[in-house]
């Protein structure tokens, strides 16, 4: 299970004196509350995509809304990734804040053209006149079974793509405060929800409106034999790797990276300089993953603390399989283990 | 049950100026003389200032260089109807259009000698920076147009693009969704019959572009492109319905690139001389020039003072283009992103100090 416990880490900004209000919820329904509290906070913010108002998303992360805001601020829009995301672009530079939403990342390929030559490049192009404060949202990853196309994890992409914050939370309390930071980010940012996770736990979420700031890891767990790094629907298997490795006497640190760009270096390095192992978990394909990007980060700055090299657990090298088969490609508890026993045994 | 007719479409062509500069008195937009002057003026302005550019070129001043030639009718007969609150989204041969409501031609030239700082507009001109990704444009002209109409303010955006962005996704995607927001939005396709070396012909199966806007429910026209009163005519109307809520529309300027498709470019490659020339006679200067000159409010001696006066407008211009100190290297950094993330800061510390080793 994921971390049930009290908020812990780099992000206990609640000083206990003053006991906050919380209520229990699922990432999903903090999405819901962050979209909904930034709506209430700035009226320049917009909902948009498909299937976002009456319906309140595929995924219900929309829920409410329409009925809060009205259809100018929760719209409705015709199937069409490149138009939801071009249209949101204009609406930006135009003096809103829209949050749009990709109702699956295999479908974002047809915004890419919008969003890496456009979002990502306005305020530059335009030498500062121009910005960009949009977001684009959307459920990442697998895990739910679904049909084809519906499970990528395409992050990759959009880190190797300058101009884009790239955010990913592994919990409801991060996905509420972390969306929030990016609905107020002047500049675009992709905000991935692991749906797999959505509702597969809930946690004690502040009912006020609060904000992580991006571009800060969180270390979850901290420990001294090796870092175990991840994101995501990634973390739970990550954090069951290191409880099972912990009945051996295995200490594991943990890290959320919940950015990915601008990654939190310090974090990471710090953690790996103290360990001096590291094994990174993601669900992408291995290949040209973040795990390589991070582990080319380990190697330029913390090389001489590394007692291994550093470990990589990812997706196989293939699209995405059919549902049948998608236990075998997802990492899973055992594999993050097997990498760990690889770089403690080197 | 019988077969029967359930949408029946008719597309509409205005011309008000022929090939030999006589006027329908019954279209007559009855411009005053100042106004008809500023649109010659405008057109003249476009043509020299563009020469220059494919001068510079020739003489290794000046990066690629796409002429707009041929199709200053379009460009000057929009700018006139375009209002000082109202939005325009160029593709990257809109220059005299953007010159025309006000974007200095040094900018101009900078930005198509590669130089950022070129895309720097005055803070009164509401213009994106030319886009270059065929089509992308449109889009954002749908969101500014949907931005204008949800804060109810009376003005339009235009976006602009050729004949060839029409075969794009993006071009579809916004005018159904412009079609769908009704949003403020001015669609403006110059459609100069060559996408680099492919004919409109290939280009599409439509006899025009403007009947497409029938597919996307909002009102399209074709103009002739060449004639600056008809294209003012049809963009005054259009651009009056987006402001007040009317809609988007689309507009179909048939003109003709006179020249290559950039400076990359041999059109003589792909297309016949006995074409060109074909179009040069209906080359919408020659024309504007005739009925001005018909109506007796210009003549050559007025336009050998225009001319003069242009191009040394466009000289000054020049110098100042070319006085322009080199862009300092942090400026692939400086402009990125609202703060600077670590990676930059960064990269750009170690640009720096290879600059200050060499």
């Amino acid at each position: 299970m994921l971390r049930t416990e009290p908020i812990t880490g780099n992000d206990r900004r609640v000083a206990p004196a003053e006991v906050p209000k919380t209520t229990r919820m699922t990432l999903v329904q903090a999405v819901t509350r962050a979209l909904y509290e930034e709506m209430e906070r700035d009226p320049t913010v917009l909902v948009l995509g498909q299937d976002v108002g009456k319906d309140g998303g595929v995924f219900r992360a929309t829920e409410g809304l329409y009925e809060a805001f009205g259809a100018e601020r929760v719209i409705d829009t015709p199937l069409a990734e490149s138009g939801i995301t071009g249209t949101a672009i204009g609406l930006a530079v135009a003096g809103f804040r829209p949050v749009a939403e990709i109702q699956f990342m295999g479908f974002v390929y047809l915004a890419l053209n919008q969003f890496f030559c456009h979002a990502a490049r306005l305020r530059n192009r335009s030498r500062g006149r121009y910005n960009v404060p949009m977001v684009l949202r959307m459920p990442y990853g697998g895990g739910i079974r679904p049909p084809e196309h519906h499970s990528e994890s395409y992050e990759a992409l959009f880190v190797a793509t300058p101009g884009i914050k790239v955010v990913i939370p592994s919990t409801p309390y991060d996905a509420k405060g972390m969306l929030a930071s990016a609905i107020r980010d002047n500049d675009p940012v992709l905000f991935l929800e692991p749906k797999r996770i959505y509702r597969a736990f809930r946690e004690e979420v502040p009912v006020e409106p609060y904000t992580i700031p991006l571009g800060k890891a969180n270390v979850v767990r901290v420990g001294k034999d090796v870092t175990l790094i991840s994101y995501g629907a990634m973390m739970r298997p990550t954090l069951e790797a290191a409880d099972a490795v912990a009945r051996d006497g295995v200490s594991a640190e943990v890290v959320d990276l919940r950015t990915l760009a601008p990654v939190d270096v310090e974090t990471l390095t710090a953690s790996v300089a103290k360990t001096g192992r590291a094994v990174v978990v993601h669900e992408a394909p291995k290949t040209g993953g973040f795990g390589g990007e991070v582990t080319a980060l380990l190697n330029e700055r913390v090389l001489m603390h590394l007692e291994a090299p550093v470990q990589r657990v990812g997706g196989f090298d293939v699209a995405f399989p059919p549902a049948l088969l998608e236990d075998y490609y997802l990492p899973h508890r055992a594999r993050v283990v097997e990498a760990i026993r690889r770089t403690l045994s080197y | 049950m019988p077969r029967r007719t359930i949408y029946h479409a008719v597309t509409e062509r205005l011309e008000i100026l022929d090939e030999h500069g006589n006027i329908d008195p019954e279209l007559d937009p009855h411009l005053t003389a100042e106004q008809l002057l500023a649109l010659y003026r405008t057109m003249v302005r476009m043509r020299l200032f563009d020469q220059k550019g494919l001068n510079l070129q020739r003489q290794g001043r000046m990066g690629t260089w796409g002429s707009l030639q041929g199709q200053e009718a379009s460009q000057a007969g929009m700018a006139l109807a375009m209002e000082p609150q109202d939005w325009l989204t160029p593709s990257f041969r809109e220059h005299g259009l953007m010159e025309a409501i006000g974007v200095p031609m040094r900018q101009i030239y900078a930005f198509w000698r590669g130089d950022g700082r070129g895309a720097i507009y005055p803070p009164h001109v509401n213009c994106l920076p030319q886009a270059v990704p065929v089509g992308t444009q449109f889009l954002h002209a749908t969101g500014i147009g949907l931005a204008l109409k949800k804060r109810g303010e009376r003005a339009a955006v235009v976006g602009c693009g050729g004949d060839g962005a029409t075969s794009e996704g993006d071009f579809h995607e916004a005018m159904n969704f412009a079609g769908v927001f009704q949003t403020n939005t001015v669609f403006f396709i110059q459609n100069n019959q060559w996408a680099i070396s492919l004919p409109f012909n290939r280009q599409t199966a439509s006899e025009t572009i403007a009947q497409k806007a029938h597919a996307y429910g909002i009102p399209g026209i074709q103009v002739d492109g060449n004639d600056a009163l008809a294209v003012y005519v049809a963009s005054r109307e259009a651009l009056e319905r987006a402001r007040s809520g009317g809609g988007p529309t689309l507009i179909e300027c048939l003109t003709y690139r006179l020249r290559d498709h950039t400076t990359a470019d041999d059109h003589t490659r792909y297309r016949s001389a006995d074409e060109v020339a074909e179009w040069q006679k209906r080359d919408p200067i020659d024309r504007m020039f005739a009925f001005l000159a018909g109506s007796g409010v210009w003549n050559d001696e007025r336009e050998a003072a225009l001319r003069t006066a242009i191009n040394q407008e466009v000289e000054a211009e020049v110098e100042k283009f070319e006085q322009m100190s080199p862009p300092p290297p942090s400026d692939i950094f400086d402009y990125f992103y609202e703060v600077m993330p670590w990676n930059l800061k960064e990269q750009r510390e170690q640009l720096l100090t290879e600059v200050a080793r060499c």
